[in-house]
């Protein structure tokens, strides 16, 4: 389906992309916005603040991030397609209602302008540090998806993804941003409504009476039904059978629709499942050179624009390097690494944090390939020199490593002299 | 050319010795109010005459928040909206220490508005200076649950609707023991309001209207901090006792000023004590 | 008797192992819990609150997780050893606080008693569902150090065993058990004060003006602790610190704070891991597992073994950090790797990495329902070994 004109202000911008990722969940037919100011977000918010009532759409300012998020499930349920914008700590106390929402099947999109963690950290500075926590944060098992743009072009293309995958999977997803996309300002063209392809919510078309809120089609994925509907819906974080009811209930031997129940197994399984099934649909890579590489730099998000620089002058050097960008980080590609495992020497992780996904590549390679990972606290981006540095330790390099290596940063030998645990297993010694 | 060395004799102000003069200078704006609580509040420590090294100050995230990091005692930078929590459990670890709350109205009666309210009801023995600058400044200027009807902010682009708190009456109606609320331009006042409250054992709470330079007078075309003190001047009305329900806030008008409540109820740790003897 | 005294009930009693992690507990020496009811975590909070009188301690209900954990980690600040207890939406809420403990680098303890399912899930059934929860739960980069029991002697040693870690290396540390173990009732020994081993936290011993909160020495890299109140003056904050505790706000500042927070833990892993192995010498196969999972898997083995599969178990003690070198030195001698878990698989994947291709891993998954029983593990390694 094409996005409504009405939702679209098409024209060519210079802004940044915290306001970009505004428009782009507007263009997607964003009609609810509860969120909380905090740096580095808050430009997101005011934009669609100010464009809100243009376009029909609800902005509210909640106390707190618990509560912007708990309004976003319930918006969501009332049949808008809602989203919620924050950063670190804000993103922390959604995590139990991500657990709920996930949950309970919810379709809604967090935009995350990730800054230095952890705790309060660097309010106004860079870091990709909250990666993994999109993933596992909050309790139990359950599946999203994850997008890491790196420019504010991508933070408006990527938000209307977002809420296309959010609709058609049923699921939370992750729009995995960082301050210092957030707050580049670059030319974002936003296309004509008719060039804009948005996935309009999958609502139950039977009969009200055969209606079961959980019963899926092949995609694993149930059609969803909104309150007010007449469908009596009953949404429950307990977990559920696939009438929605909570498996507790059919303990009882007083409930007396266990003759007529058709299927109570819980559907824990298939908050897991209905990812990972339909994992080849939603991942989505960047390849560059990679046919003849011999090492690969895995990257996502902001460091990934660095990792361009560092390639380039790699290949100037006679280095066979290529790199693999991450546009979905969740799920991850565990068969693309797999095999990239087995044709190259190894793969260089550069991450603003200290090692996150690097361990998923790892996982992946089998030990067939080694793996090192450029580190870098936040608050600013990576030097080329330090991912060119790894890529070119990693060719020197003949042994098989027993572990992820831990390159050496300019910025670490700046600060701590020298490398900290080189200095600690020293001492250790 | 010779440069003329001006010889001056190095003078130290009375408050340095509370204040981290290492950090100095601060980070706040020229025309903010917040600077006016600090000194309020480095006066009144200095009349308490405390045991400094048993006077802890916990505060937030925001402007107000930054207060912990400039005063030389015990102090803590906590997350938002939980300075209240955190000093709870400060107390109830060494009650002998003062633990003292700095932190604004966005930080305490937002996202913290929970725990004001319940520790509050438990009376714990804390102190809470809550500076209401009407806005979450820190952050860039977004609407507070203080923000009167129909200021402007970046989150009510086209004006404030929701009614805003009244700090005062939802201090009292939770159970507070002590409420006063005085101006950044009542120093002499605030201070013994601050003393007072101190003194008093229970949770007591000090609203300090103050000027936002940066934001809420600037996007509000209200003028710059000293514009705002000289309504606070015009506009301020103290009347002492006054029923907490009369206290809103409107835009731009009257601001009533003085101490609310002074009232006894048993502490939370009076009551602890009764019942682990009991 | 005095206050210590009451608190220790050396002997052998009857005791669940909520019961025992109270006691735990008690005889480490916390004497503040801060906490939010919350089934099935409450047990412990019984069980302290009928002991509380005898020692003098403080129990507070705060208005949810959140508050709990603030005010744990402002009594850690006051000297006392502090704990909070919860299940898994509760530990979710405490994610940002779990943060500022380790920026702060404050001693306390959390429980997670797991339940089945995500969000509210099946409250009376066990889980193991917040195992990669504990590790990345926050935002920001952090190491946390998690632990593991298996019953309620377990519950009892591995409560001290945290309290004394969390001292020794001034960090949260998470106790990851589940409904299954918190309720089950076996014999627990108590023993006397002077048997009991605990690390209390480093305090600084230099003069007044020159103590900086933050500064740490290459032995350790843990920095010196104070309490409030003793007239250091001293101010910390979850913003980016340099060593006075003062905020900076650049990555040079970053990089000194948090790689040296992460490298804590990191390199001082190999004293911090605890693992149990049983006949691992000269296995074909070896079942990793923890928690109540441990239990079943254990059984499993020994029915592998007099069926002629020559199994072995691998049991974690302690879950993060996980044993890295210990798999990877396993994985070179072995064929495979079966993990049972009680949830989609987590704790595999760490496995699977730590194997590096060299044997090969296989999640399975152990149902709630199933606890207590082994076969289902057992015929999967049969099945497994066959081919």
């Amino acid at each position: 389906m094409k996005a409504n004109p009405s939702d679209v202000f098409t024209g060519t911008y210079y802004i940044d992309g915290d306001v970009a990722a505004a428009y782009g969940a507007l263009a997607a037919g964003c009609k609810f916005l509860g969120g909380y100011p905090i740096t580095p977000s808050t430009e997101a918010a005011e934009a669609f603040a100010r464009k809100a009532p243009y376009v029909g759409a609800q902005f509210i300012q909640m106390e707190d991030e618990l509560g912007s998020i708990a309004s976003v499930l319930g918006a969501s349920w009332a049949g808008k397609k809602s989203m919620t914008i924050t950063s670190g700590p804000g993103y922390s106390l959604m995590m139990e209602n991500i657990g709920l929402g996930a949950a309970m099947e919810t379709p809604f999109v967090i935009i995350n302008i990730q800054r230095s963690g952890p705790s309060t950290g660097v309010p106004t500075s860079t870091g990709q540090a909250d990666i993994m926590q999109s993933r596992w944060g909050a309790n139990g098992d359950y599946e999203i998806i994850a997008l890491a743009p790196d420019s504010p072009q991508e933070s408006f293309d990527f938000t209307i993804k977002a809420f296309n995958l959010a609709e058609r999977y049923r699921v939370p997803v992750m729009f995995m941003a960082d301050e210092c996309v957030g707050h580049m300002t670059e030319k974002v063209v936003v296309p004509d409504a008719s060039e804009i392809e948005i996935e309009p919510r999958r609502f139950y078309k039977g009969k009200k009476e055969e209606y079961i809120p959980y019963k899926r089609d092949k995609d694993l994925v149930s059609p969803i039904v909104k309150a007010g509907d007449g469908y009596h819906l009953y949404v429950t974080g307990l977990t559920h059978d696939e009438r929605g009811y909570p498996i507790l209930d059919n303990l009882s031997p007083f409930n007396i629709d266990q003759a007529k129940v058709r299927n109570k197994k819980s559907t824990n399984q298939y908050l897991v499942d209905k990812i990972r099934k339909n994992k080849d649909k939603i991942i989505e890579l960047q390849e560059n050179q990679l046919d003849d590489a011999e090492v690969v730099i895995v990257s996502y998000g902001i460091t990934s624009r660095v990792s361009y620089r560092a390639l380039e002058q790699a290949r100037k050097e006679g280095i066979k390097a290529g790199m693999l960008r991450l546009i979905t980080v969740w799920p991850f590609p565990d068969d693309r690494i797999t095999e990239l495992a087995k044709k190259v020497k190894g793969f260089v992780v550069p991450e603003i944090n200290y090692g996150q996904i690097v361990f998923e590549v790892d996982r992946c390679s089998h030990g067939e390939a080694n793996t090192i990972l450029v580190p870098h606290g936040g608050a600013s981006v990576h030097k080329p020199d330090d991912i060119l540095g790894a890529i070119k330790k990693i060719m020197a390099d003949d042994k098989k490593y027993d572990n992820i290596v831990e390159y050496t940063t300019s910025l670490e030998k700046q600060v701590f002299k020298g490398c900290l645990a080189e200095k600690i297993r020293k001492r250790q010694r | 050319m010779e440069s003329v060395q001006i010889q001056q004799k190095e003078k130290r102000h009375p408050m340095e010795n509370l204040l981290r003069m290492d950090r100095m200078p601060h980070i706040w704006c020229t025309g903010c109010g917040i600077g006016n609580a600090v000194s309020a509040f480095a006066d009144a420590l200095a009349i308490l005459d405390f045991d400094l090294d048993k006077v802890c100050v916990v505060s937030g995230i925001g402007c107000t928040g930054r207060v912990a990091g400039y005063i030389k005692v015990d102090s803590f930078h906590t997350t938002h909206g939980r300075a209240i929590p955190y000093a709870t459990g400060i107390k109830l670890g060494n009650p002998d220490l003062k633990v003292i709350v700095i932190s604004g109205d966005g930080d305490l009666v937002s996202i913290g508005g929970n725990h004001f309210v319940h520790a509050a009801r438990r009376n714990i023995d804390l102190t809470v200076i809550l500076v209401n600058n009407f806005i979450y400044a820190m952050t860039g200027g977004q609407v507070a649950p203080t923000t009167p009807i129909p200021a402007y902010t970046t989150t009510s682009p086209f004006g404030n609707f929701e009614t805003p708190s009244n700090v005062p009456q939802l201090a009292e109606a939770a159970g507070a023991v002590y409420v006063a609320r005085w101006t950044a331009l009542h120093m002499r006042r605030l201070t013994y309001s601050i003393v007072d409250a101190c003194k008093k054992p229970g949770f007591s709470v000090v609203e300090v209207i103050s000027p936002c330079a940066m934001y809420y007078s600037r996007i509000n075309k209200l003028g710059d901090g000293l514009d705002m003190m000289r309504f606070y001047y015009d506009h301020s009305m103290i009347k002492h006792g006054e029923p907490t329900d009369h206290l809103e806030i409107d835009y731009q008008k009257e601001i009533i000023v003085g101490k609310f409540v002074d009232r006894e109820r048993p502490t939370f740790s009076e009551s602890m004590k009764k019942w682990l003897e009991g | 008797m005095n206050e210590i005294d009451k608190a220790f009930l050396t002997g052998t009693h009857h005791l669940t192992g909520s019961q025992a992690c109270a006691e735990g507990a008690l005889s480490a020496g916390c004497r503040f819990l801060g906490y939010y009811p919350v089934f099935p975590s409450f047990d412990i909070v019984v069980r302290f609150a009928e002991r509380i009188r005898e020692v003098q301690g403080v129990l507070i209900q705060m208005e949810d997780e959140i508050s709990a954990m603030a005010a744990v980690l402002g009594a850690s600040w006051t000297g006392k050893r502090a704990m909070t207890v919860t299940t898994g939406t509760g530990f979710a809420q405490m994610a940002e606080h779990i943060g500022l403990g380790v920026m702060l680098e404050t001693p306390c303890v959390i429980v997670d008693v797991q339940r089945e399912g995500a969000s509210e899930g099946n409250p009376c059934s066990p889980g193991a569902g917040d195992m990669m929860q504990a590790r990345w739960g926050s935002h920001g980069d952090y190491e946390i150090i998690a632990l593991s029991p298996n019953s309620p002697q377990e519950m009892y040693d591995m409560t001290i065993k945290a309290f004394s870690l969390s001292e020794k290396y001034r960090t949260p540390v998470a106790l990851m058990t589940d409904t299954a173990v918190s309720n089950m009732k076996e014999q627990v020994k108590i023993p006397d004060l002077k048997d009991i081993k605990i690390d209390t936290r480093k305090y600084y011993k230099g003069k007044k003006e020159k103590y900086l909160p933050f500064k740490y020495d290459l032995n350790d890299l843990v920095p010196p602790m104070v309490d409030i109140g003793k007239g250091y003056r001293f101010h910390v904050t979850g913003l980016t610190h340099d060593e006075r505790g003062y905020p900076v706000m650049d990555d040079a500042c970053q990089e000194l704070n948090v790689h040296r927070l992460i490298q804590k833990i990191r390199l001082f892993a190999d004293e911090i891991v605890d693992f149990e192995e049983e006949k691992t010498g000269d296995a074909d196969v070896v079942v990793v597992s923890y928690g109540a999972t441990s239990n079943d898997a254990i059984k499993a083995v020994h029915q592998c073994r007099k069926e002629g599969i020559k199994a072995g178990s691998f049991r974690l003690k302690t879950v993060w950090p996980f044993p890295e070198k210990k798999i990877a030195k396993l994985a070179k001698k072995i064929k495979r790797f079966v993990i049972p878990e009680m949830n989609y698989g987590q704790i595999c994947l760490e496995v699977e990495r730590c194997a590096r291709g060299d044997a090969e891993t296989q999640f399975v998954f152990h149902a709630p329902s199933k606890v207590g029983e082994s076969d289902h593990i057992t015929k999967l390694i049969q099945k497994a070994m066959k081919k």
